[in-house]
């Protein structure tokens, strides 16, 4: 049995879900050797969140659909990800913990991984608010990430990026009143 | 653009797949009208690498092909990694170039951690980790060589994560060719000279034999001594020189007879007209 702390019951219950669909992802090859990378079917390929037509963030000023800031909609293109490689980036440093922490609670018992995820929660509070760049030092020290260059540190930087998300939505999210 | 499915977390770096739906859309479009959207430039390469008694040689030809144009007659297939250590990229291009720089600042970063050298299996681990976790998209296709405390190496690695670790190894559009030119004379423990002259042989097959390959052949000699890198070290495609001359000297024909007739011509009509010089 493995056990996670989560910070509300929104992150625990997506925790239980990218578990789930983990689970059920097989990682394989079709026969033309293309990769797959879910073949247990449609409920292990959807997005987290189904979406309501009429209330979600695409709703414009008029409410309806905003194609100029959200682009075309359709029922698939919401429900189904877009690329292959989607859930499993999104999921990827979550799954990887996981692994990790499992061996480490069949090697080490299981004070080990309770210990580390305790370290992890306490770091990861070191931040400014929500909308503001942070460096998450602390967090990257302890995760190992300051001694590796990967994708996440080239490509789409959050410290450069154009777009700052709205402060009062974002702070108001991350307290829990949303 | 912030991703407007969830505007209240903050981005997340890496790669982004918001604009995969309409890139789908839009190609679609495009092929509906019959154009084909850009691609990826690929190199189209002959990579060959061999180990021989004093450590490993790499050759790389230098031909980068768009499609079926040559985007670049001279380009840089054999990437440094580590002072001991060096990689030669097949496949799209752009993939090849980040991978290979990524895996060198990893190994750098690692090396300073760890207060040692960098071994040929770092290298490997990390690349083979990264392309399977990336599934194929990261279309490159790598041959990693070099020399650390623990001997000479050769590793292949394929664009899904595959790795082989053989004393010759040949990668690339002309690595059929290539490859035939190791299997006829490869032998354990080869000198220096004779194991250079093999691999010029095996990367001027690819040349010949192959389209996406061409131009000239780069050497990269690693040995525990030092790095050798022969860049341009044979230019098998050179446009070939004339050998003779195809003008003729004049007298070379003799003249048998010649006619004169003059052409009388009679003023008819004579005009002034004034052309305006403003």
């Amino acid at each position: 049995m493995y056990l996670t702390y989560a910070k509300n019951k929104s992150e625990a219950e997506s925790l239980n879900r990218s578990w789930r669909s983990k689970q059920s992802e097989t990682g394989g090859k079709d026969g033309t050797g293309r990769a797959v990378a879910n073949t247990r079917g449609l409920r292990s390929q959807l997005k987290d969140s189904v979406p309501v037509t009429g209330m979600g963030p695409q709703v414009g000023a008029y409410g309806v659909q905003d194609t100029l800031r959200s682009g075309f909609s359709s029922v698939k293109n919401e429900l189904l990800p877009s690329h292959v490689l989607e859930l499993s980036e999104k999921n990827f440093q979550l799954n990887q913990d996981k692994m990790n922490f499992s061996n480490l609670r069949n090697i080490q018992g299981l004070h080990a991984p309770l210990k580390l995820q305790m370290e992890y929660r306490a770091a990861r509070q070191i931040q400014r608010l929500p909308f503001l760049q942070s460096s998450h030092l602390a967090l990257d020290t302890l995760k190992g990430n300051d001694e590796s260059i990967s994708f996440e540190d080239i490509l789409n930087d959050p410290a450069q990026s154009e777009m700052m998300g709205e402060p009062h939505i974002m702070v108001e999210y991350k307290l829990g009143m949303m | 653009m912030l991703s407007n499915s969830r505007p209240c977390q903050p981005q997340s770096a890496g790669f982004s797949f918001e604009n995969t739906r309409r890139n789908a859309v839009l190609e679609g479009n495009l092929s509906e009208l019959g154009y084909s959207s850009p691609k990826a430039r690929k190199t189209g390469t002959t990579i060959a690498g061999i180990v021989f008694k004093d450590g490993v040689i790499l050759g790389a030809d230098t031909r980068a092909t768009d499609d079926m144009v040559v985007a670049d007659k001279n380009c840089m297939k054999i990437h440094y990694i580590a002072p001991n250590i060096y990689c030669c990229g097949a496949g799209v291009a752009a993939d090849a170039e980040v991978t290979t720089q990524m895996m060198s600042s990893n190994v750098e970063l690692h090396s300073l951690s760890t207060g040692r050298p960098p071994l040929v299996v770092t290298v490997t681990r990390q690349l083979k980790q990264m392309l399977f976790r990336y599934q194929g998209h990261i279309g490159s296709s790598l041959i990693v060589g070099g020399v650390d405390v623990t001997g000479a190496h050769l590793y292949s690695v394929y664009p899904h994560g595959s790795y082989d670790k053989l004393p010759f190894l040949t990668m690339g559009s002309g690595a059929g060719a290539a490859i035939s030119i190791f299997e006829d004379r490869y032998r354990p423990n080869m000198e220096l000279e004779e194991a250079k002259k093999l691999v010029r042989d095996a990367i001027t097959a690819g040349i010949f034999c192959d389209l996406g390959s061409g131009s000239n052949v780069d050497l990269c000699v690693i040995t525990q001594a030092g790095v050798q890198y022969l860049r341009g070290y044979d230019q098998p495609a050179q446009k070939g020189k004339r050998e003779g001359q195809y003008k003729y000297k004049p007298g070379t024909t003799a003249v048998l007879t010649k006619t004169v007739t003059p052409l009388p011509l009679d003023v008819v009509d004579e005009s002034i007209q004034l052309m305006d010089t403003q």
